[in-house]
């Protein structure tokens, strides 16, 4: 029952994530909303139902840390930040405008709750890693978890921590893996294929599950329980569609950064109910 | 591996300095961590593994890597020095350093060692001429070229204080100590080695004492020499400059890096927008060819009497 109410307050805080960052997208007309819209069940299970954090206190030393490597889904970041309370839904409307504090890549001096800069892929994992290493050192039991996109992981600097973390045994450490199966151009697949994905990072020391990356409770099945004891990081291989809960942006990688006209945004509002 | 300089009386190799302040700021700072690329020798910090070992994060040779770790150690409350040969560190892990570490202000400190062309023989893919022409523009950057051990054990010391992101260039070129009266270590500021005002000699890291043995010969001749010691290369101390280009009306700059973008590339682009002087620049034009640190010391004039040639040009362009 508790998990339901759960994956009900998930499923809320998820639905107007998507209906607010198209918005923005719309308004701004720049962004990147089919990735948005692949990642945002899991950031918001991360928020609202996984992760310890205190929206007043951003710099609470032993506060769960969420890195958004996919730096481009500002959309989903931004969203999912104001919904936990980081600051008011008024910064949103100001998405990429001049001066804005939501750049289309975040910036952590800029806004409170973004743990790091991304924009530039592979930076993430790296940087997830040494948090997890300082908590390590420090002895803190927080956890860390750092959502890739999965074209991301063409780049090596990603295999680097990989490596580092399954070496260190680092168990705090959780990667998600935002398998929507296209970049920018086309598919995974057809560009520089990634499969077979779980077998890579068990080979590197990481306990690898798949799991339905749009299915609240099966993210929480696998995300919520504590790792201490575990003895290995996670990587959780969300299979995603990119531009899921919009019919017409549904697995088309022209909506990597497709922006809608009027008529798109009226249908894509009448949907995300 | 490059065979070391022989070693000269009074002559420091300034990794030893740094690495015996890392460990004596450690003992009294648990923020205090290292992060390497397999490199705990070439840094010299053995000891600080042997004492800290917990605190000694090896990530093998993965550089990209190392300085995200950086990133996040500090996210963690840490005080990363990130210490690697200074060619990987700010080549292979530039983008890291412009987006994790700069533009993101993380309090990170990346120590480059045996910069310049240190490793000698051993060619340009192991040399680090071009660092300051690549980190100079990340504003948020402070970047440190110490002269000597003295300087070195300063500017660690005070970059483990500084909440920022600082770059120290160190070199393992022995060098001797500067004697300079009553010296203090000011980040930002120039050090007037000597005063002067016929000419200024601008020199940082290793080329400093070079610098001073050709003031010393010039002053003999009657010239008044002023001679900066630019330690820090950004924030550039523009105040320093204007008065070396008003006071003196000619300037030689020398470094151990290449002679676009680093300390004369710094000094041309001051002195062209404020006080247009003649500004002759002293380093290396590009990839060098083989041979030994000091052969290549000569054979590009960056040496005193490479320097008093400079400064005659400098002060024929002046008249």
């Amino acid at each position: 029952m508790l998990k339901n109410n759960t994956v009900q307050t998930i499923r809320d805080k998820a639905l107007w994530m998507r209906r607010r960052a198209f918005t923005m997208v719309h308004d701004a007309q720049l962004g990147h909303p089919g990735g948005d819209f692949s990642a945002i069940d899991i950031i918001a299970t991360l928020y609202f139902g996984v992760m310890h954090y205190d929206p007043t206190k951003p710099g609470l030393e032993n506060r769960d840390r969420f890195i958004m490597s996919k730096g481009h889904a500002t959309g989903a970041l931004y969203t999912a930040l104001c919904a936990a309370g980081y600051y008011p839904e008024e910064w949103l409307d100001t998405y990429m405008q001049p001066n804005s504090k939501l750049n289309g890549h975040p910036n952590r001096t800029y806004l409170p709750g973004v743990e790091t800069n991304t924009g530039p892929l592979g930076h993430g994992m790296p940087v997830a890693l040494g948090i997890a290493i300082a908590a390590q050192i420090s002895g803190q039991d927080h956890r860390t978890f750092v959502l890739t996109g999965d074209g991301e992981l063409q780049e090596g600097s990603n295999w680097e921590a990989a490596m580092t973390a399954g070496h260190r045994k680092l168990e705090t450490l959780t990667l998600i893996v935002d398998r929507n199966r296209l970049q920018q151009g086309m598919g995974t697949e057809d560009t520089n294929g990634l499969d077979p994905l779980d077998e890579k990072f068990r080979a590197f020391g990481w306990e690898a599950v798949m799991v339905d990356g749009h299915d609240i409770g099966a993210l929480l099945d696998v995300l919520a329980p504590a790792r201490i004891g575990k003895g290995r990081p996670l990587c959780v291989i969300a299979n995603t569609v990119k531009g899921k809960g919009v019919s017409f942006m549904e697995n088309k990688a022209s909506w990597h950064h497709g922006v809608p006209n009027a008529e798109q945004y009226r249908i894509a509002l009448e949907e995300l109910v | 591996m490059a065979a070391p300089a022989p070693q000269q009386e009074g002559f420091h190799d300034c990794r030893d300095a740094w690495a015996r302040t890392l460990e004596d700021l450690a003992a009294r700072d648990p923020r205090i961590v290292a992060v390497v690329n397999d490199s705990v020798g070439s840094s010299k910090l053995g000891g600080f593994q042997k004492t800290f070992p917990e605190r000694l994060v090896n990530v093998g040779i993965a550089e990209q890597n190392m300085v995200g770790v950086g990133a996040g150690l500090a996210n963690g409350g840490k005080i990363p020095f990130v210490s690697a040969a200074s060619c990987f560190l700010s080549g292979r892990a530039l983008e890291q350093i412009k987006a994790d570490i700069a533009y993101a202000r993380f309090n990170v400190k990346l120590v480059g060692q045996s910069s310049g062309v240190a490793y000698g023989e051993l060619g340009p893919t192991h040399h680090s001429i071009e660092d300051f022409a690549w980190l100079r523009p990340l504003d948020a950057i402070t970047v440190i070229a110490p002269a000597d051990a003295w300087e070195t054990e300063q500017a660690v010391r005070w970059a483990a204080a500084h909440d920022g992101p600082v770059y120290i260039r160190l070199s393992r070129m022995p060098v001797p100590d500067l004697t300079v009266k009553d010296r203090v270590f000011r980040p930002g500021k120039a050090e007037m080695v000597l005063a002067g005002s016929d000419l200024t000699l601008i020199a940082c890291g290793t080329t400093v004492h070079l610098a001073a043995q050709a003031a010393a010969t010039l002053r003999a001749e009657g010239i008044s020499v002023r001679l900066l010691n630019m330690a820090t290369l950004n924030p550039l101390d523009e105040e320093a400059l204007a008065a070396a280009a008003s006071q003196t009306g000619a300037i030689v700059t020398v470094e151990e890096a290449h002679i676009r973008g680093g300390l004369g590339g710094a000094v041309a682009e001051f002195t062209a927008g404020h006080h247009p002087v003649p500004v002759e620049r002293l380093g290396f034009p590009g990839f060098v060819v083989t041979g030994s640190v000091n052969f290549l010391f000569e054979h590009y004039g960056i040496t005193p009497h490479g320097i008093i040639a400079a400064a005659r040009r400098a002060l024929a362009r002046k008249q």
